[in-house]
């Protein structure tokens, strides 16, 4: 299977019926059989319903009926998104066993496109983290190497396609929960728009930033995908009706003349050598491309880490309120003398439901929203959000996309940051200013470090102009290698 | 502004909270949420008082769906979820004495 085009490749194939739904399915699941002892990428494998979805789309053939542009594609789903019918439980013990009634609109379109939900992709509990070891359910493993974090919050969904377990997985990012694993794993991944994607279904972490996008193989087939989950839906008011743009289409076009800039603000300390390099390298493609670089400045990019975890755990502190062991999940009753309680059970059950960094994250987050508190800390970021908001606005009077380091360093070793909160928040220091800004932004793989590890690009755009990324993506796809880890295959 | 965080206001902090914390979680959360608070502060550098908040980027007004009936999740598979139902509703704890 040619590790480039493989969305493409393989509903190609499906549709012109060189190849049957039922097939890559099952090879699907033997590879992720194969290779999730060892990577914990997976939380919940769909065996029995995946194989029933690839005969329905195989039958659909056989009828004679026009297959979706995802047919027979298997796709792993990051496990805060809801399934009809599958575990979901955002990799926490709170929602253990939780079994969805409902599809997510993402998930809903994607079966509707005819692709395989193979199963659910291990996270941080709640999407709360940047390296994967807060999930519940066991850190995952980088497949560049295995004591080395995929990133996080989807590092199950980039470590599933790392690996080529499937060649696409949905993730969500809120600061930069897709982009950094797609860095630290070698794999495209892609935050669109805030609003150009449905959030229903998706367990929310923090409402103003959190979006749905895609990881894939390559910039083609995570722009197929995006194409068939993007757009407005009547299950959330926040989604946006603007148009849909080809963006596959746009993968294919000339950026010559495109204006690209570089901040100086992301080239700071703290940036590993070897990734400035790689990426430095990576802009002189595009200038021989036919790009044009110029610098761009974004001077509140400093204050985009402590804005975040402002707004971040102060939206988290109020979405995670609805968990307190009434309507779904663990219930625990508290122990002890004396008559239970509703707000004793309460209690009881999120100190067992919920983990270290989620307690952390809520407990930051009901301090900056109380009672005299709320103006010196939640509407100041509120404020400073504006700023780097504008930043942005600026910016772009001058420039196409921007590009920069999507993370400051390569994959670290599990356990290096565990300890130490701020020194594990500032792995989203590159990606955190675009979401706080609501605009698009992707990673790319550029050249790895001399030690073999992945090194992402990020590059990003205005609002709703994802097909200007994917144009500048493809065209430095097409001057890279592709990076296949070296036992993917 | 600069806020000193202490055990007793994690203890309140988590009591609004509804999360109930052992003594060295507490003790740990305390330091942690201190060092956080501390670093957060660095906004105070910037003078933001003619300066708007931004709640949500978004880039359009969100239309209201139209008042049409539509179908909504069957009870009995929702109650399916809970920890416990009785009586076509959820079971909790009595909170209201007789």
């Amino acid at each position: 299977m040619a590790s480039h085009d493989e969305v493409i490749a393989i509903a190609e194939r499906v549709r012109s019926g060189e190849t049957s739904a039922l097939d890559v399915t099952q090879a699907a699941l033997a590879g992720i059989e194969a290779k999730n002892g060892r990577l914990n990428a997976f939380l919940t494998v769909s065996h029995e319903s995946a194989l029933d979805q690839a005969r329905a789309v195989d039958a659909k053939r056989a009828r004679g009926e026009k297959l979706g542009p995802l047919a027979g594609v298997p796709i792993g789903i990051k496990d805060a998104l809801c399934t009809r019918g599958v575990v979901t439980t955002a990799a926490s013990k709170i929602l253990q066993g939780y079994v969805p009634p409902y599809d997510a609109t993402v998930v809903a379109r994607l079966r509707a496109a005819d692709a395989i939900i193979i199963g659910k992709t291990n996270m941080d509990e709640f999407a709360m983290g940047s390296s994967n070891e807060n999930s519940a359910y066991g850190p995952v493993k980088n497949p560049w190497d295995p004591e080395r974090t995929p990133g996080g919050s989807s590092g199950g969904s980039a470590a599933a396609v790392a690996a080529r377990m499937v060649s696409a997985t949905l993730g969500s990012d809120t600061g930069g929960s897709i982009r950094q694993p797609a860095a630290l794993t070698g794999t495209v991944g892609i935050k669109p728009t805030y609003g150009r994607v449905s959030r229903f279904g998706l367990i929310a972490f923090a409402s103003s930033l959190d979006q749905v996008g895609p990881f894939a193989t390559d910039v083609r087939g995570a722009a197929r995908v995006l194409g068939v989950i993007s757009g407005k839906d009547s299950k959330d008011a926040t989604s946006l009706g603007a148009p849909v743009d080809d963006y596959e289409g746009a993968c294919g076009k000339s950026v010559k003349g495109l204006r690209i800039g570089v901040p100086a603000e992301y080239f700071a300390k703290g940036l590993d050598p070897e990734v400035e390099a790689s990426i430095r390298a990576a802009i002189s493609e595009l200038e021989a491309e036919g790009c044009v670089v110029r610098p761009v400045k974004l001077p509140h990019t400093r204050y985009a880490l402590a804005t975040y975890y402002i707004i971040a755990d102060a939206e988290a502190s109020s979405n995670l309120a609805r968990f307190d062991g009434v309507r779904y999940g663990l219930r625990v009753e508290p122990s002890g003398p004396g008559k239970a309680d509703l707000k004793a059970m309460y209690g009881a059950t999120r100190d067992a439901g919920f983990g270290t960094e989620v307690k952390r994250r809520i407990l930051l987050g009901t301090f900056v929203l109380s009672a005299g508190y709320y103006d010196a800390y939640y509407l100041k970021a509120q404020k400073v959000r504006t700023l780097i908001r504008r930043d942005f606005e600026e910016a772009f009077r001058e420039v196409d996309v921007i590009c920069s380091p999507t993370s400051p360093t390569p994959a670290f070793r599990l356990g290096e940051k565990v300890d130490d909160p701020l020194a594990m928040y500032l792995n989203d220091v590159y990606t955190l200013p675009a979401s706080l800004a609501g605009i698009p932004g992707c990673s790319v793989p550029a050249k790895p470090t001399a030690s073999g590890l992945p090194v992402g690009l990020q590059i990003v755009a205005p609002w709703l102009e994802e097909s200007k990324m994917f144009s500048v993506a493809a065209a430095f796809e097409a001057r890279s290698p592709g990076l296949v880890p070296p036992q993917a295959s | 502004m600069t806020t000193r965080i202490d055990r007793a206001q994690v203890e309140h902090i988590a009591q609004l909270a509804s999360l109930v914390l052992a003594d060295d979680e507490t003790e740990r959360l305390t330091r942690e949420l201190a060092e956080m608070v501390r670093y957060v502060e660095e906004l105070n550098e910037l003078d933001t008082s003619n300066v708007e908040p931004t709640a949500y980027v978004q880039l359009e007004r969100s239309e209201l769906r139209g008042d049409a009936v539509e179908a909504s999740l069957q009870r009995d598979e929702t109650l399916a979820q809970a920890p416990q139902s009785a009586h076509g509703g959820f079971a909790v704890p009595t909170f209201v004495e007789n």
